[in-house]
């Protein structure tokens, strides 16, 4: 694989073994990835076929049995179920936190009236309410779209507020000497300018939301990946259950990470520009 | 930055200088701590008058004050005789940090001033166009802040501001962000857009050379509160080469001059 | 906020949120808000039950035993990422995917692992905590300047030196700071977790009265698991600020 990989990256061959040159000179994210993955799957068979523990099956053993539910198509259909609920809370907190977040930015009253709330929700373990959500709401969609909302809305209206508060005040000094009015200045400075921030808040809020739908699954009603999960333990099917574990955080992170990589690719070059 | 703009020869030129900015006992405190205290100036129409200082002598807060940018504690700003309220049409400002938006191109941020007085686009861009040209930035219409080195963001800056067509200019350090080369060219291009601009401009700066350069006038601040020390109008020929003039005995011995007096201020 | 030209204490507002939880659940709107004044009763009445002081010390334990083995951990791995490419570029993907990942789905696994017992609680405050602590103690490592090293080399110090007076220290404000927002990981993970588990400390609590409508109870216990989280971030917020004179310097 070496050689191959060095090929393909233009290695000079020298006297020592081009491998070790190669390694030390160069960046190669992707080989280091698939190092370190190869590593953790290796852990996790070794671990398995012991094994360790008997509720922990080794990772081949494991990976067949995504492959088996991507098959019978029982993942898929429980994505959609989980999925639709967290999309729902995610735009239902993006507006009304967008919303908020802004206000609280612009308005001293409105800050000293919510930011408080927003950041107590922050730091305290909201999941508490969860269980109340369910009495109230019981184990229907609205539960599980609150329980979204609930976790995502504290990020996403935290880093709105702090966005618009930390507009560069030269800017807006800008529009001032331009005799720009106080819409414009919000129009086309504030918001502009906040947007990088306003953007990270969003992708924060999704992944607090990912935590918030899981949750709602596991607690509330077992419908969609929560589903899985709760059946797979209850039968002793240990695989199929860490498949899908996996599946989620994976698949969460897989979201987050590329809406990462759209922030650099939106925001990132005029962001290098304040020195 | 050599193009012609009619209008600089259609004004006439009044044989009396009157005075455009009239300030009129100045004060200005950050809760008890007095930044300004009663200043009293008069800046001709078509001059270059500089505010020299050492830091923290509230000379960017007076410029600021003029600006309409901040209040005043008490006393006036007089602009073509009215009281100053806040920013209006005929001054516009070039800041220390340039102010550019980021993520507008260069002939977007050079057209702002016009697009808030709701101009069409396309009159708006011709116009931004000419200043662009003007600072010798012409083909980089469509580049972006982070593309241009400092200088050439500054010149954005100073093409914004001179295209909202501001009888005063009101420049806050425009230079020092800038390295000592690209300075020393600016002060040039400074003084030539001065010749063919007819422009009252108010400059603040913090380097001695640089106000006797540019400067028809200089007002000096005192700090621990700021106020006028004294005005110096240097006697400096201004027909020779740049060389010449950075030579020339009078020039230097006003330099001398000026940091014998500030010298104190220095801790 | 200024009103009459005088700061408002901005969590001040607190307390008009607090009026008007007491005016909803006078006016009975709700049957899940009772009064404010009733919740704060209930309070009094929970903290001095033998119920509570038995899930409070259960919950206190995995808690402390938690954040304990994630800040010795995360510190430590920290600074082997923060010292060594290869244990950054082997490890920075892994810490990555769960900083951010709905930890919350691993719980289940945990349980079969671990049982329905306090062992799976403490796993979860691990979890939750130890990869910001991790994250940060490696951002601080990593921006400490090369000629503070170079500077204790040049004066004869061992390699344990360099790692206990220098590397540590330097990267003290960031290790809090990670410390920090892992506390507050680690007080969703107990909750979360006993949640969960739902047969010890709170969770078990939190299960019992959602269960028989005890709203008072409910949201006393609320309050006190919110405070305890707000207090503890702001304790550790307090020892950054105590450190934030030399980090100032340091800038």
């Amino acid at each position: 694989m070496s050689q191959l990989l060095a090929r393909g990256t233009g290695m000079p061959v020298g006297p020592t073994p081009s491998f070790i040159r190669w390694i030390a000179t160069r960046d190669h994210t992707l080989f280091w990835r698939l190092l370190s993955l190869a590593l953790f799957c290796g852990a996790w068979e070794v671990a398995g076929q012991i094994p360790v523990n008997y509720a922990l099956p080794p990772f081949s053993q494991t990976f067949m049995a995504f492959v088996g539910m991507l098959a019978d198509g029982s993942l898929l259909s429980a994505y959609a179920t989980t999925l639709q609920p967290l999309v729902i809370g995610i735009v239902i907190s993006a507006v009304i936190g967008v919303a908020v977040g802004v206000l609280m930015g612009l308005r001293p009253l409105a800050e000293w009236l919510a930011a408080p709330v927003f950041i107590v929700m922050q730091a305290a373990p909201m999941a508490a309410l969860i269980p109340l959500i369910t009495f109230v709401y019981g184990i229907g969609m609205t539960s599980k779209v609150l329980a979204v909302t609930v976790l995502a809305l504290p990020v996403i209206v935290l880093n709105c507020y702090k966005a618009v508060r930390n507009v560069n005040p030269s800017l807006v000094a800008m529009c001032r000497s331009f005799q720009g009015t106080r819409w414009q200045q919000v129009a086309k400075i504030v918001i502009p300018d906040a947007s990088p921030l306003i953007f990270a808040g969003l992708r924060l809020g999704i992944s607090a939301g990912f935590i918030g739908i899981v949750l709602a699954e596991l607690l509330i009603t077992p419908t969609g990946i929560g589903d899985l999960i709760t059946y797979h333990r209850s039968v002793a099917n240990y695989a199929e259950m860490y498949a899908t574990i996996a599946s989620i955080i994976v698949f969460s992170a897989v979201t987050v990470g590329g809406l990462q990589r759209l922030e650099v690719s939106l925001f990132r070059p005029e962001k290098r520009e304040i020195a | 930055m050599q193009a012609v703009l009619p209008r600089a020869w259609e004004t006439p030129v009044p044989a009396k200088p009157d005075n455009i900015v009239e300030v009129r006992g100045l004060s200005k405190f950050y809760g008890s701590f007095e930044a300004l205290k009663e200043i009293d100036l008069d800046f001709p129409r078509g001059e270059l008058i500089s505010l020299l200082g050492p830091s923290g002598c509230g000379k960017t807060t007076l410029l600021k004050m003029i600006a309409g940018l901040l209040q005043p504690t008490a006393g006036q700003v007089l602009v073509k005789g009215k009281p100053v309220t806040g920013p209006g049409p005929e001054r516009a400002f070039v800041f220390q940090d340039f102010a550019l938006m980021p993520w507008a191109t260069v002939i977007r941020n050079v057209a702002f001033g016009l697009e808030l007085r709701g101009m069409p686009k396309a009159q708006r861009h011709e116009i931004a166009r000419r200043y662009i040209a003007e600072v010798g930035l012409a083909g980089f219409e469509e580049r972006y802040p982070h593309e241009l080195s400092g200088g050439m963001r500054q010149r954005v800056g100073l093409a914004r501001a001179l295209a909202v067509d501001a009888d005063v200019l009101l420049m806050d350090e425009p230079f020092s962000a800038v390295d000592e080369q690209t300075r020393r060219k600016f002060q040039e291009d400074l003084l030539s857009l001065r010749r063919v601009q007819r422009k009252t401009f108010i400059f603040v700066t913090h380097s001695i050379e640089e106000a006797v350069y540019v400067s028809d006038r200089i007002v000096l601040l005192s700090r621990r509160p700021g106020r006028v020390s004294r005005i110096i109008e240097p006697d400096i020929p201004r027909d020779g080469t740049p060389d010449e003039i950075r030579r020339d005995r009078r020039y230097l011995d006003t330099i001398e001059d000026i940091w014998d007096g500030l010298k104190r201020f220095v801790d | 906020m200024t009103l009459f030209g005088h700061r408002v204490p901005m969590m001040s507002s607190l307390l008009v949120w607090c009026l008007l939880w007491e005016l909803i659940g006078r006016l009975d709107l709700m049957f899940l808000v009772p009064p404010f004044t009733a919740v704060l009763a209930a309070m009094v009445e929970l903290v001095q039950s033998r119920q509570f002081l038995a899930a409070t010390a259960i919950t206190l334990r995995s808690f402390a035993v938690g954040m304990a083995l994630a800040i010795v951990v995360g510190v430590a791995l920290g600074v082997l990422m923060g010292r060594f490419r290869a244990a950054d570029r082997l490890l920075g993907m892994w810490v990555n995917l769960f900083v951010s990942a709905p930890l919350s789905a691993l719980v289940p696994i945990l349980m079969i692992l671990f049982g329905l017992g306090d062992t799976t609680i403490i796993a979860t405050v691990f979890m939750f905590a130890v990869w910001i602590i991790v994250l940060d103690t490696q951002a601080g490592v990593k921006h400490i300047s090369g000629s503070l090293v170079e500077m204790s080399k040049s004066f004869g110090a061992k390699p344990r030196d360099v790692y206990l007076k220098i590397l540590l220290w330097a990267a003290l404000p960031e290790i809090l700071a990670g410390i920090r927002l892992g506390m507050i990981r680690g007080v969703k993970g107990v909750v979360i977790g006993q949640l969960l588990v739902s047969v010890i400390g709170y969770g078990e609590l939190f299960e019992l009265y959602s269960r028989n409508f005890l709203m008072e109870r409910f949201w006393a216990l609320t309050i006190l698991v919110f405070a305890f989280a707000i207090l503890v971030s702001e304790l550790v917020g307090a020892i950054e600020k105590r450190i934030e004179y030399y980090a100032g310097v340091r800038q």
